[in-house]
């Protein structure tokens, strides 16, 4: 009766001495973020500026891990960004013609002369002079097909080749769609990731959600719109040939050929050849200048592929302009002077020096692959974050003092053990919470208040029950037991159910409601430990050195 | 000298008016559905799309004039609400700028933003915004369906759960009340037309918990009632059950009050509805666990000897042996 083993008494001290120690990092938050960048730094290779006295401000041999506070506390950025995935299908395409053309220039003998028909952005549409060799055209287009890289679509090839009269239709398959999909949002995620880290912020929170979204939280950031200058901005960079130059903007560029918009010059339009000679991909270093004039420019160079064709195309063409398209906008195009070999040069333009600091970030970090639209922002102020946490700092005190005293004015000596438990129970949470560096929000703060008011449900539980069987006239020390052996059901089953609940918040809520769902779990766990094992070791603690007689609880 | 909020040893009949706790409930039910499907719930923009801006002034706000400054923007419906909280200090002055979504706008757009911020701060030159969400209508359309499929979800899987612990009325019973509270609580933000958002969902998902907690410590109690007191009748054990259980009922919500008003007055216009959802919750919870699930359970009642054959099959020879 009433004996708890030495290795088990051990063995609940020391968790809960864990705990309160994993927790202990949180009463010092200020000194130990500034501690843990600090080190972070130094690991990044940086020194000097006070980081190592920053980092010796708190002592490695003690848990510096802390709770991670939500964007609701502290302030920042939130974005959700669709992927337009079916951009990529058309650069696709119109990387695919010139080979196609190329190929198909060579038959000329057996199917004609061919001709790029108007089409719909995911196809191509080659019209062939001699309908009688249609199939013969298709077949040959049919050869230019690759396997599609990826596990499920294993076997199939990337593109349908079809026909319509005089007509070769080429599109991508749809297993090579659903590849390039997973492609695109990966590399954009990616992108996305680089660009954000060349800023440099602390802890953005990055994620791909679903097929073809992405979650970007950036605490600390001034606004949403701030951050989606950063990443919103595809930056698909590329060189082309230029046709001709005009004010008209709804002239017909013919096919093959596109029509854009100068970016500096209003009511100018260049025509240009829709493939590129070479792409912002071919680009291994973007970095902010100055042009001879002292005007700023970005300085760029190319890697040895990009290199050779641009010297190849420079050679070739002295004297003819090209131009340097960013996002479907001409930045420049300058005449092509001399054989550019080397792979480097500068791009000038209207820039201020912010705009070319940016546009060789964005160089540097690579072009998104699709365009960005962006379903949801949210910008929380850091101020609103700090407000919110004072008030939840004095409610949680004040909801904490209420319950402390409530459960020493109903349950006397044990209402002492209970609330010693719910102490050690809200350490154990913040522990845990540390432990597996979960983030705090605001609803989160509400389900610890809420913890702490039913954190208590498991030892009334128990209290009342021994009351009762105080009742039918047995021992102190057997009523005691039995209150522990009885109550037990009914505090398993009950948390139990309630466990469930903050599982399916956890799985299907998104955000605050998370951090709601994660706090009330854990609350409920550690919560059921201190109350079947904690309050119980107590008093079997004080049960043993006091002998009472009789108890009242 | 302890404090007791429940006598010792009471031996209430809470089965002594059925007619009167179920005719109150299901008023209020009635009420709470004619109220959804009348004027429905006053959703917020994570439901339904938009804009909210929040902002922050230290002279007072002149709503009107905000009205006045945001009207030639031409956004459609646009709601302005002053803030007032016993948090705040002297010089905050705190409003909610709710904008609709804009017509066949599938993402948010940066210049609506912009544009009233421009024209806010032309009237009220140190106004601040301390937080800005908007919300795609493609977005929201899913965030009501993830609700609804978790509320639904969490009902379903506690139910599977009492019914493996327990039996199947006691399952039912329990899930009648879970419906009835989240059917109140649905009806009291319906009503009062309180601002209904992602994390009201999180607070009837916890009002599930709760209710449930309080019906399944009742309930744990039946059971073993049952099984100690087999010459009683149903209704007794239940009553005695739940008389044992009352001092434990009424603590637990006590403290679980104590704590979560602390949080409504203190904790913040912020999670206001929250808080509130989950008081109410509380309040319904206690209540429904005593008087509406064990009442379903009485109306089911339940098999009470397992040793025996069910004798309940009504054939009228089968103990003339015995």
């Amino acid at each position: 009766m009433l004996q708890i083993d030495l290795w088990k008494r051990v063995l609940i001290w020391t968790v809960c001495a864990l705990g309160l120690l994993l927790a202990m990092p949180n009463v010092f938050y200020q000194r130990v973020e500034a501690r843990n960048d600090a080190v972070a730094a130094i690991e990044l290779g940086n020194s000097g500026n006070g980081l190592e006295a920053q980092a010796a401000m708190w002592p490695s041999f003690l848990p510096s891990g802390l709770v991670n506070l939500g964007l609701d506390l502290r302030g920042g950025a939130h974005l959700l960004a669709e992927v337009q995935v079916a951009d990529v299908y058309e650069s696709r395409m119109k990387s695919m013609w010139p080979e196609i053309r190329d190929m198909l220039r060579e038959e000329r003998a057996t199917i004609g002369t061919i001709r790029l028909q108007p089409s719909q952005n995911d196809q191509l549409r080659i019209r062939i002079s001699k309908p009688e060799q249609i199939s013969r055209a298709a077949a040959l287009v049919r050869g230019l097909a690759r396997p599609v890289a990826s596990l499920t679509g294993a076997g199939q090839s990337d593109i349908v080749v079809s026909t319509e009269g005089d007509i070769v239709v080429v599109e991508l398959s749809e297993a090579e769609k659903l590849a390039t999909d997973e492609r695109t949002v990966q590399q954009s995620l990616e992108i996305i990731r680089r660009r954000i880290d060349e800023v440099g912020t602390r802890e953005p929170n990055i994620q791909r959600q679903g097929a073809d979204r992405i979650l970007i939280q950036v605490p600390g950031i001034g606004s949403a719109a701030e951050l989606k200058d950063i990443i919103g901005t595809t930056a698909q960079m590329t060189f082309h040939p230029v046709v001709s130059r005009g004010s008209d903007g709804d002239a017909n560029p013919g096919v093959g050929n596109d029509l854009l918009p100068a970016i500096d010059e209003d009511g100018v339009f260049y025509v240009v050849e829709s493939a590129p000679v070479v792409t912002g991909e071919e680009l291994v270093d973007a970095q902010p200048s100055f042009d001879q004039n002292g005007r700023p420019a970005v300085s760029f160079r190319f890697n040895p592929t990009g290199a050779r064709k641009f010297g190849n195309y420079t050679a070739e063409n002295i004297g003819s302009p090209f131009a340097i398209v960013l996002d479907g906008e001409v930045i420049s195009a300058p005449v092509i002077q001399a054989h550019i070999a080397g792979g480097s040069g500068i791009i000038t333009g209207r820039f201020t020096v912010e705009d070319s600091t940016n546009l060789a970030v964005l160089l540097r970090a690579g072009a998104l692959p699709a365009g960005l639209t962006f379903l949801e922002e949210r910008t929380i102020g850091p101020e609103l974050g700090q407000d919110s946490i004072e008030a939840g700092r004095i409610a949680s005190v004040v909801a904490f003092v209420a319950v402390l005293v409530f459960m020493f004015l109903s349950y006397g000596t044990f209402g002492v053990f209970a609330n010693i438990a719910l102490i050690l129970n809200v350490g154990l949470i913040f522990g845990l919470l540390s432990l597996i560096g979960a983030t705090l929000t605001l609803p989160g703060i509400a389900g610890i208040v809420l913890t702490i008011g039913m954190a208590v449900d498991a030892n009334v539980l128990v209290f009342e029950r021994i009351r009762e069987e105080l009742k039918s006239a047995k021992g102190p020390a057997r009523a005691i037991d039995l209150g522990y052996e009885k109550a037990l059901s009914a505090i398993l089953d009950a948390n139990i159910t309630t466990f469930i609940t903050a599982v399916i918040l956890f799985a299907v809520g998104s955000g605050p409601v998370r951090g709601f769902a994660i706090t009330l779990g854990l609350g409920i766990l550690t919560s059921v430990f201190t109350a079947i094992f904690v309050t119980r070791l107590m008093i079997v603690i004080w049960f043993e050195r006091r002998r009472p007689k009789t108890i009242e609880v | 000298m302890r404090l007791r909020l429940v006598p010792k040893d009471t031996k209430w009949d809470f089965f002594s008016r059925p007619v009167l706790w179920l005719g109150i409930s299901g008023v209020l039910m009635v009420l709470a559905l004619v109220s959804f499907f009348l004027q429905g719930l006053n959703f917020g923009i994570d439901f339904r799309g938009g804009t909210t801006i929040r902002t922050e002034s230290a002279q007072p706000v002149d709503v009107a004039a905000y009205r006045a400054a945001i009207q030639p923007l031409d956004l459609g419906d646009v709601t302005i609400t002053e803030v007032f909280d016993p948090t705040y200090g002297a010089d905050q002055n705190v409003t909610m700028i709710r904008i609709q979504a804009q017509e066949g706008a599938e993402s948010v757009s940066a210049d609506i933003i912009r544009d009233v911020e421009a024209a806010l701060l032309e009237i009220a030159p140190d106004v601040s915004f301390v937080s800005v969400e908007s919300v795609g209508p493609k977005v929201s359309g899913e965030l009501i369906q993830t609700a609804v499929i978790a509320v639904l979800l969490a009902i379903a899987a506690v139910l599977i759960y009492i019914w493996l612990r327990f039996e199947w009325q006691f399952a039912l019973g329990a899930v009648a009340a879970l419906v009835h509270d989240v059917v109140l609580t649905i009806g009291v933000f319906s009503e009062l037309q309180i601002k209904f958002d992602l994390a009201i969902i999180a607070a009837l998902l916890t009002i599930v918990g709760y209710s449930l907690n309080d019906t399944v410590v009742v309930f744990d109690r039946v059971r073993e009632n049952l099984r100690k007191f087999k010459k009683l009748s149903l209704k007794e054990v239940m009553n005695l059950s739940i008389n044992e259980t009352l001092s434990r009922t009424v603590m637990t919500s006590v403290t679980t009050l104590l704590a979560l008003i602390s949080l409504f007055v203190l904790g913040g216009d912020v999670i206001r509805g929250f808080v509130f959802a989950m008081i109410w919750g509380v309040i319904v919870g206690t209540y429904s666990s005593v008087f509406i699930a064990s009442a379903v359970l009485l109306k089911l009642g339940v098999k009470r000897d397992w040793s025996k054959p069910s004798n309940t099959a009504g054939n009228q020879f089968a103990d003339i042996d015995a």
